[in-house]
């Protein structure tokens, strides 16, 4: 069973009105690891996350969630949900009311008093969820698709409104519950957040995929590195090149600037520093510039990821 | 942040009984920490039955004014509970996805309308004391068998649950506060709670008597005040209105 995918998606498309919110979307979510929908606001990916959660049905395509029809009650109890907006809770219930609640419709649930430390909760354990703050909520919001011990959780945009220290702390958890074989799918429009904790990233656009792999796969794949430093002017580059691997580019962008492009390894970059330390040459303001997804998403798309 | 829990998957849905007992004392824990409700439920009924109870608006035909207000009143208190309240808190929580999110846990949509039903009727249980305290107070003197009227308390609970249900469930939650109240309204004077249907009109009593609160009140009123038997008329009318509005209710509940 632990080899099934914890969700599968297969040609799914999903219409409001005239409008294709999901468009021919596929994908896999293997057992134990995070999967990371990545798009702008509207790219469909809270469309898609609400049919694996059951909330809403497909127009067409199949979808499978540890191996079920989303519609089956009895996947309930083995999923947890992090909705996107709010907590979906009693509004005048506290936050501890609501967790215990919530516990109460689990065999073998997590100690909500426990639990609401490690969200950070605890002081605020007995004011009612309408007077939390937006990242109270949110982090109330992810206890809740805890406390029941699923063994798959989809999170909806787990740290939009946290604040930085909660974010990371939330980061945190996120790695702890896959380390502990809790299978993962989330939404952001966070590249950081895809980047850090993600073993595999799907960019969606307009509903459709426009790319998936891991986040090193995806930036690294077609494009190649950059090196910039400063130096005195005219270093004889033509030497340099000779010891880099073929292909590799070497300019003075403008006097005593230059500019290295190539397969940016480790040992190219030791290649470099060795070079420089030949020509007797510190090389200063040295940056190896990586492509990051906000450049991977930039050119499938040619649209800012956060508009 | 020293406490560290491991989160080894081990989901199983607790024990449907469990589920049931927490939902309850969770609906109804809310609902007496809700003003309104409070105000609907258990306040203005204990009003309008000292108001009714003073000879100022109309005369009733009997001595005994207070025989006549007790079977109004539980009326009205089993129509706030049931159709006022449980529609405005049930609408209010179908708006903040508190229904949905709901739907995305192990509690069986069963159980949760069962936890409605037990929280509504456990509010019941404190209306009749009040309402009935209050009436010995005021020298009301029941008569006949609480046994019917007990039985149509319950069957008004549902007929007039279903009608909350249908409401809250089809349309937004404002609109749902606006025709919840406005029916409550339009029911406690022209639907036989508190003017007896006998002071309307021949042609306007034969519609009226079919409302779901002239049926439970005019069933109350025979056994309570009259000492009458088993009324099986507005049983049958509660009845139907219950076989109308629950399967409505189940047919086009919108959970979100």
């Amino acid at each position: 069973m632990s080899s099934a995918p914890a969700v599968e998606v297969v040609d799914l498309v999903k219409r409001y009105g005239a409008r294709r919110a999901v468009d021919g979307l596929s994908l896999t979510a293997p057992a134990g690891s995070v999967l990371a929908l990545l798009g702008p606001n509207g790219a469909g990916k809270t469309t898609t996350i609400e049919i694996c959660e059951g909330f809403r049905h497909a127009d067409s395509g199949t979808v499978r969630v540890l191996g079920l029809d989303p519609a089956q009650t009895r996947l309930r109890p083995r999923v947890g949900v992090m909705l996107q907006d709010g907590v979906g809770g009693y509004p005048s219930a506290s936050a501890l009311e609501l967790l215990r609640l919530f516990a109460s419709f689990a065999a073998r649930p997590h100690p909500p008093q426990d639990l609401l430390e490690i969200v950070g909760l605890t002081s605020v354990a007995g004011t009612a969820v309408k007077r939390l703050s937006g990242g109270q909520q949110q982090r109330l919001s992810l206890a809740l698709a805890l406390v029941g011990r699923p063994e798959l959780v989809f999170l909806d945009e787990p740290t939009s409104g946290m604040d930085p220290q909660a974010r990371r702390g939330t980061w945190d958890l996120i790695r702890q519950l896959r380390s502990d074989g809790v299978s993962i799918v989330l939404t952001t429009h966070f590249l950081d957040e895809a980047e850090q904790l993600a073993d595999s990233v799907v960019v969606i656009d307009a509903g459709r995929v426009v790319a998936q792999g891991s986040p090193a796969e995806l930036t690294r794949a077609g494009a190649e590195g950059q090196i910039r430093f400063r130096a005195m002017p005219g270093l004889p580059l033509q030497s340099l090149l000779e010891e880099l691997p073929a292909g590799s580019r070497a300019v003075e962008t403008e006097p005593g600037r230059y500019l290295v492009s190539g397969d940016v390894t480790p040992q190219f970059l030791a290649t470099l520093t060795a070079w420089c330390a030949a020509q007797e040459v510190l090389a200063e303001d040295l940056a190896v510039q990586r492509r990051t997804l906000e450049d991977v998403f930039l050119e499938l798309t040619g649209r800012e990821l956060r508009a | 942040m020293s406490t560290t829990l491991a989160f080894t998957p081990a989901p199983e849905a607790a024990p449907r009984s469990r589920m049931l007992l927490a939902q309850t004392a969770m609906e109804f824990r809310l609902l007496l920490r809700n003003g309104e409700q409070v105000g609907l439920t258990l306040l203005i009924p204990l009003l309008l039955e000292l108001f009714f109870n003073l000879p100022l608006l109309y005369s009733l035909d009997t001595p005994r004014r207070i025989d006549f207000v007790v079977p109004s009143i539980i009326t009205l208190a089993v129509m706030s509970a049931a159709f006022t309240g449980l529609a405005i808190g049930t609408g209010f929580e179908r708006k903040y996805a508190v229904l949905k999110r709901l739907g995305a846990t192990a509690l069986p949509r069963s159980v949760l309308v069962g936890g409605k039903t037990l929280a509504v009727l456990l509010l019941e249980l404190i209306q009749l004391v009040l309402v009935c305290g209050f009436g010995f107070a005021l020298a009301w003197h029941p008569h006949g068998d609480p046994a019917p009227a007990l039985l149509l308390v319950v069957l008004g609970t549902i007929a007039f649950g279903g009608l909350g249900l249908l409401v809250a469930g089809t349309l937004r939650a404002e609109i749902t506060l606006a025709v919840a109240n406005l029916v409550w309204l339009v029911l406690l004077f022209a639907g036989g709670i508190a003017i007896p249907l006998s002071k309307y009109g021949p042609a306007a009593r034969d519609v009226l008597q079919y409302l779901p609160s002239a049926a439970l009140s005019d069933g109350l009123h025979r056994v309570l005040q009259h000492g009458g038997d088993f009324p099986v008329g507005p049983t049958i009318t509660l009845l139907v209105w219950a076989a109308i509005a629950l399967p409505a209710a189940a047919r086009w509940f919108k959970w979100e």
